[in-house]
């Protein structure tokens, strides 16, 4: 474990976000709010100085392996979710550490899961670094660092595997910060251009910019106590369902776009999947909903919201999905365990992950019927490594089992099934409402400490793909020595 | 510049460490997923599984956008074919790896007809390297630069060597021979020498001169070792084969040792001038049986490093006066430090070559820079700019007026077809070539060299 390294590598990250909370600061200061502007100053200040503290001692040598990726990545979310609470703790938004913990790690991680009752009193500047947390979290903070500070490192690769979301690891073109470089383009791109559309369609600017924000990350914290209801115009809930469905497409296919290879893109497995998944959710809720709604337009509209909303791991609301029959809310629930596609902003268990056990249950199948049949599991025309199956089957094994704890914990509260297994999923997957009391017009402030505690937990490893989360805990890791 | 390196064997992970590394957009193809991993986990490169002479496979590396492709698979056949393709998808340059020696007659229509930028033969240039170390065996390590036209050697100096302890302004005074003092490397720096620079014992110094002065220079110091005649090769692989060759040519007595029956009989059919001999060349019995100790060079070329690092220590041990070792995979340093002066590897010699056409490549587009060599293992560069300018400031000075930087010299001046070593008093011409070494890198224009 080469310490100074992973020390000066997060020290830079804190530096970083020193930087990205000038941002709020300048909202503050262009609302004319009072101690807001103070509360973002000292923490920037506090970040700043210890950023460059950690940077002090050079490292002897800058080789870094996976191992170090992982730590980096999981030490550096930690620590920037503790510094980003600070700014609501110091303005007594949310007086308790442990709930504005919660809140900033659901803002990261872009969950949207909110402790907040009283959405609309907050000052506007917090409200928009709790959007803008969502940004940054989506395309994740250290690819913010790979792109734009300047680093020397040659094994960056290990710290973007650590963070992009996925099992495909492939870089776009072969240096690591022109790749990163790349996405955030993209997502910068999509992300003004909603905003535009949004601004057209008669949004408040305002609103415009942190929906957009939630959007892109596929976070889900609205600026409204009703979220997305709130502005109840059609017009916003497409564009708004359009976005999402687009921020959660694998980016390299946009890439694939730019570089005008559309052949690969329509021949994409996964997008087909995603889009086949989509359609089909939204047909059978827009039919099992439509005699609640008396209209078969209204059905679809919601449907159609909803559906986005729950599969991109968003979890905006327009409507109270609770109230809806059991086959839509089964149909939700399965959704949230799918996810977006890998190489999106979303999060959950993954499309091409979902494929691939699929095509490895059907080749299994196969070799049941006939014990000598040799059976390939392809995808997007090419064999698939045996090894590459075993990590997808050993992700499953790792979600089924952090579920089941993450069960067992939650259930000491005082919840009920629903609401447990609502919360631990909706966590884990990094979507925002649940059911029971933590249903999209209800929150999370019902629950203990302890369970926003262990759903902080939850949904840092959903959003870091489980790995790092675990590998900071495994005491081999931290061993000097190999 | 984006590179693609097809076949991720020995040369081609050099190449992909040194060309990323420097910053190159590297994409590596390999049939093997195990070596593409270990690549992209070693170096910032793209990395793709598949036959890198296959269309597909080279649309999605990009050769289409790449200004080089480099194939270095481990067949002759499929690097030619690849550069083929790649030629085709529209790849600007199309470096192959060639080592049949029944293809090394035919570098000129590799190049010619099938367009081929470069053909580089690993085993060839390692043996025409270690032909010109027996050539000239005073030095540890003769390195040539400026076309091949120009040797820069290296010796140690020892205690007794009269050199020690003097300035360098004072070496035209006390020897009649004329030479250049290039690079001194004493322990882990480098130092390009001024006048007033002062030589110490076990400094390594580099010297380049004509082929005539440099020997008097040696006999002047007294450390002159008469030319090998005898010469007593260990393994009659490619290299053995290509360096038995070379060296009966120029009028050597060339014996090699053979332990392959089938081999040796074809070594023999090839190679009239030279005795075969049947046997195991890591064999002592053998080599002494085959008259070691009468021999004035050694060189050992099979297959295991160890057995070449041994034999040759063995060969130095009873008095032969120049020994080779071929060493694929220990550290060059390492070696040196338990005193095995000279070693040669095919890998490192490809690499260099292949290294050294990409930065000629990369400087064509934006400098004056016709070729880069890079000296004292990658440490010193020796850059040829040819001067195309009517009225620059540094014409008609003499070098003794003009301000060099610290750590830059000028090592040769190519006039009309004529190589002038210069001193103080020689001037700078329009039209000249002039090599620079310096220990900077990434001069790109020659005014740079100026203060």
């Amino acid at each position: 474990m080469n310490y100074r390294m992973v020390c000066s590598t997060v020290g830079k990250m804190l530096i970083a976000e020193a930087l990205l909370l000038l941002l709020p600061l300048a909202v503050a200061f262009y609302y004319q709010e009072t101690g807001t502007p103070l509360a973002f100053c000292i923490t920037a200040a506090l970040l700043l100085v210890i950023g460059l503290l950690m940077g002090v001692k050079k490292p002897r040598h800058r080789r870094i392996y996976a191992r170090e990726g992982f730590v980096i990545v999981a030490i550096s979310w930690l620590i920037i979710s503790a510094f980003g609470a600070l700014p609501f703790i110091f303005m007594d938004a949310i007086p308790n550490p442990i709930d504005a913990f919660f809140e900033v790690v659901s803002g990261f991680t872009t969950t949207g899961a909110t402790i907040l009752t009283e959405i609309e009193s907050v000052p506007k500047s917090l409200l928009f670094w709790r959007s803008f947390t969502h940004w940054i979290g989506g395309m994740g903070i250290l690819m913010f660092v790979l792109a734009f500070l300047p680093q020397h490192e040659n094994q960056s690769a290990f710290i973007m595997r650590a963070e992009v979301p996925g099992p495909s690891k492939g870089k776009l073109v072969s240096k690591t910060m022109i790749t990163a470089r790349i996405l955030y383009g993209i997502y910068f791109f999509l992300t003004i251009l909603e905003i535009i559309f949004l601004w057209a369609g008669g949004m408040p600017f305002f609103d415009s910019v942190t929906t957009a924000f939630a959007t892109a990350g596929t976070g889900g914290f609205s600026v409204r106590n009703a979220s997305i209801g709130a502005y109840n115009s059609l017009y916003a809930e497409v564009v708004i369902s359009i976005f999402m469905l687009a921020f959660g497409v694998n980016f390299n296919l946009y890439f694939l776009l730019l570089m005008r290879q559309f052949g690969r893109v329509f021949k994409s497995e996964e997008l087909r999947w995603y889009i086949g998944t989509v359609v089909f959710s939204v047909a059978v809720i827009t039919v099992n909903i439509a005699p609640l709604y008396g209209n078969f337009a209204t059905a679809l509209r919601y449907a159609g919201f909803q559906v986005s909303s729950i599969i991109t791991t968003t979890g905006f609301g327009t409507a109270d999905y609770t109230q809806w029959p059991i086959l839509s809310q089964m149909v939700l629930l399965a959704l949230f365990c799918i996810g977006a596609c890998a190489g999106s902003t979303g999060g959950g268990f993954k499309i091409e992950r979902m494929m691939v056990l699929c095509k490895a249950a059907r080749s299994q199948l196969k070799r049941a019927i006939n014990g000598r049949e040799v059976v390939a599991v392809k995808v997007d025309g090419k064999p698939l490594d045996a090894k590459y199956v075993h990590g997808v089957l050993a992700y499953l094994g790792f979600y089924v089992i952090i579920v089941f704890v993450g069960l067992f914990l939650i259930c000491l509260d005082d919840v009920d099934m629903p609401e447990a297994i609502g919360a631990v999923l909706t966590c884990f997957n990094n979507i925002g409402p649940a059911f029971g009391r933590l249903s999209p017009v209800g929150n999370f402030s019902v629950l203990s400490p302890v369970s926003k505690l262990v759903l902080s937990f939850l949904m840092l490893a959903g959003r870091l793909e489980i790995y790092p989360m675990f590998v900071v805990f495994y005491y081999k890791a931290w061993k000097r020595k190999n | 510049m984006n590179i693609v390196i097809v076949g991720d064997g020995k040369v081609g992970a050099a190449l992909t460490e040194h060309l990323s590394n420097e910053g190159h957009d590297v994409v590596v193809i390999d049939k093997d997923p195990k070596v593409v991993e270990e690549m992209v986990n070693a170096y910032d490169v793209l990395g793709l599984c598949g036959n890198g002479a296959s269309y597909d496979v080279q649309m999605e590396a990009g050769v289409d956008k790449a200004r080089l492709l480099i194939a270095a698979t481990s067949s002759d056949e499929l690097n030619i074919f690849c550069c083929l393709v790649a030629k085709k998808i529209g790849a600007h340059h199309t470096i192959a790896r060639v080592r049949n020696p029944e293809y090394a007659q035919q570098l000129h229509f590799f190049k010619e007809e099938l367009g081929l930028s470069l053909v580089v033969n690993p085993e060839f240039a390692a043996a025409n390297e270690i032909a010109r170390v027996l050539r000239f065996p005073t030095a540890i390590n003769v390195e040539s630069f400026a076309g091949d036209r120009v040797d820069m050697a290296e010796i140690k100096l020892t205690q007794e060597n009269p050199l020690s302890d003097m300035c360098v302004h004072e070496i035209p005074k006390r020897f009649k021979s004329r030479v250049l003092i290039c690079a001194v490397q004493r322990g882990e720096n480098i130092y390009i020498p001024n006048g007033d620079f002062r030589l110490q014992t076990n400094d390594r110094i580099h010297i380049s001169s004509k082929r005539s002065d440099m020997v008097a220079f040696m006999k002047e110091l007294g450390i002159y070792r008469h030319r090998t005649k005898h010469v007593l090769i260990s393994g009659g692989g490619k290299m053995g084969y290509y360096l038995a060759r070379q060296l009966s040519e120029t009028g050597h007595k060339v014996k090699v040792i053979e332990i392959d029956p089938a081999r040796a009989e074809h070594l023999a059919n090839l190679l009239p001038h030279a005795t075969v001999v049947l046997g195991d060349g890591s064999d002592r019995a053998v080599l002494l049986e085959q008259g070691l100790d009468n021999q004035d060079a050694f060189v050992s070329l099979t297959t295991i490093d160890e057995e070449n690092i041994i034999t040759t220590m063995y060969a130095s041990s009873i008095g032969v006066g120049k020994t080779v070792a071929k060493v694929n995979r220990v550290s060059y340093d390492i070696l040196r430090s338990i005193g095995i002066e000279t070693t040669i590897s095919s890998k490192t010699v490809a690499a260099n070559q292949i290294i050294g056409y990409v930065r000629a490549l990369e400087n064509s587009g934006s400098s004056s820079v016709q070729t880069l060599y890079k000296l004292v293992n990658d440490r010193v560069e020796a850059l040829e700019f040819r001067i195309a300018a009517e009225d620059a400031f540094y014409l008609g000075s003499t070098l003794k007026e003009l301000q060099l930087r610290d750590n830059v010299i000028i090592g040769c001046i190519l006039r009309k077809g004529k190589i002038i070593y210069p001193c103080g008093d020689d001037t700078i011409e329009n039209g000249d070539s002039v090599t620079v070494i310096t220990s900077h890198h990434g001069f790109k224009n020659f005014e740079e060299i100026f203060c």
